[in-house]
């Protein structure tokens, strides 16, 4: 007679309702980046999509032993227009946020997006312009990048869109990602810009960068309140 | 012509902006809904293929970042991202970042009274495969207190984000771990509203466990997907 023993090294516990039940299956919620995202997230030169520079990280946070990000590696220089692009990240009572991380997402100076699912062959590629970048912003609430003015990109149904960069807005307190747009105040079609169009024309200014005496675009993020940024269902 | 397939909506698992309990939260949602525009080229597109270029190789061992091995429960973390049609998500980064095992994080700012680990700093990054899985090893995080209200302390967690295929599939999400007890009365993990918020438990798994070496954890990443790809309709697209 046999006496039948358990296998005892490939057991496992009784399932339970956790990532892995089937019942509960979907999207994994989003949480928040949390205030303590510098050493993990924005690399040095992340906010730099143009030059070598440091940009972007904040490494006055954490010891310098501990920086195990991206050290930025040499490129060339992307074709187009350089600019800086900034501006601050503020709250419901206009204070700075300074733990905030902005992402942007554009095309190159073409209007050609470096994903493989802009197929459009007929506009070159920059093998020296990604067009994502990443910025933890200052003790002063302020996030600011180096960037390749983008050429203009086909909207819905084709229609052209305004040259415009992606953002995207994490933080402490925030407990999903905000999407919004960045545009320029001088930008040829931002009056038949098909997503501009569908903003109230009395918040249309902000998503619209102006341009200082310094030269740089600057736009500020209002997280809530008067001036509230149009953030997008995403 | 690039097809636009747009991606989906987020789903019933959504936390809201505003959660009364996370006061942070408070002063930094927005009043308006967010407004609904179509897709277009610049959401259905992400960076890809350039990861290395873009933000270094690879950093899939938090344990050997430094001199010695750090303190604490050596872990294996394991699973796949997929989309939520259960389709694979290859080649996509994926950034970590977490507290020692004391519960204590590398920033100035965190300044609680649990030592930190000269051998650990916590900060991670992988690339999925060709079927979309991961694998990082760790030690196991610890809880921490926050300033959140009175003798406030988070569940210990793993923080990790993702760009997946497309701007539109950009996620930040926290894992947790199984019988822990902080979970329920966390005001964070709470935002996501119950059955939901039990998707970022990851679970404990033998055939993940390595003998005499380490414990093995599995959590599986949902991002939005697409009523079809964007590959499948080319002859369609006029």
């Amino acid at each position: 007679m046999t006496i039948e023993r358990p296998d005892r090294a490939h057991r496992n516990p009784a399932p339970r309702q956790d990532n892995l039940d089937p019942a509960l299956f979907g999207q994994t919620p989003s949480q928040t980046v949390g205030p303590f995202f510098h050493y993990g997230l924005p690399w040095k030169g992340g906010a730099d999509l143009v030059g070598n520079s440091d940009m972007g990280a904040r490494t006055d946070l954490f010891p310098p032993e501990h920086y195990k990000l991206n050290l930025n590696p040499q490129h060339a220089l992307p074709l187009g227009e350089v600019i800086e692009i900034a501006g601050r990240v503020l709250d419901g009572e206009g204070a700075p946020v300074p733990d905030a991380m902005i992402e942007i997402w554009q095309a190159n100076a073409a209007g050609r997006y470096a994903s493989l699912v802009d197929d459009r062959t007929d506009l070159p590629l920059d093998p020296n312009f990604i067009g994502f970048g990443r910025s933890a912003t200052d003790a002063g609430g302020v996030w600011r990048f180096k960037t390749i003015r983008p050429g203009p990109v086909p909207g819905p149904g084709n229609s052209p869109q305004a040259s415009h960069i992606a953002i995207s807005v994490l933080g402490r307190g925030l407990l999903k990602r905000l999407a919004t747009r960045l545009y320029f105040a001088d930008g040829q079609g931002n009056d038949l810009d098909p997503i501009l169009n569908l903003v109230p024309a009395e918040r249309r200014h902000t998503l619209i960068a102006t341009r200082q005496d310094d030269g740089v675009w600057w736009l500020d993020i209002v997280l809530q309140g008067p001036g509230e940024t149009v953030f997008f269902d995403l | 012509m690039s097809l636009i397939v747009p991606f989906r909506d987020p789903d019933a698992g959504t936390p809201p902006s505003r959660v009364e309990d996370y006061r942070s939260t408070l002063l930094r949602s927005p009043h308006h809904r967010p407004l609904a525009v179509p897709q277009t080229l610049s959401e259905v597109t992400g960076p890809a293929d350039c990861w290395d270029r873009l933000m270094g190789p690879a950093l899939s061992d938090l344990t050997t970042q430094h001199a010695g091995p750090p303190i604490g429960q050596r872990i294996i973390v394991s699973g796949r991202v997929i989309d939520d049609s259960g389709r694979p998500v290859p080649n996509t980064v994926m950034e970590i970042w977490q507290t020692n095992a004391a519960g204590r994080y590398v920033h100035i700012r965190d300044q609680w009274d649990a030592p930190l680990d000269p051998n650990f700093t916590g900060a991670g990054r992988v690339i999925t495969d060709a079927e979309g899985r991961y694998r990082f090893i760790t030690v196991r995080p610890g809880a921490y207190p926050w300033g959140n209200h009175q003798n406030a302390w988070r569940p210990a967690h793993i923080h990790l984000s993702l760009l997946g295929p497309a701007f539109a599939t950009r996620l930040v999400t926290q894992l947790y771990f199984p019988d822990d007890p902080l979970i329920e009365i966390d005001p964070i993990a709470n935002a996501v509203p119950m059955p939901y918020r039990q998707r970022l438990v990851c679970r404990f798994d033998i055939a993940t466990t390595e003998p005499h070496w380490a414990l093995g954890y599995l959590f599986d990443i949902v991002l939005k997907g697409q009523d079809q790809t964007p590959f499948e309709d080319d002859d369609h697209d006029h």
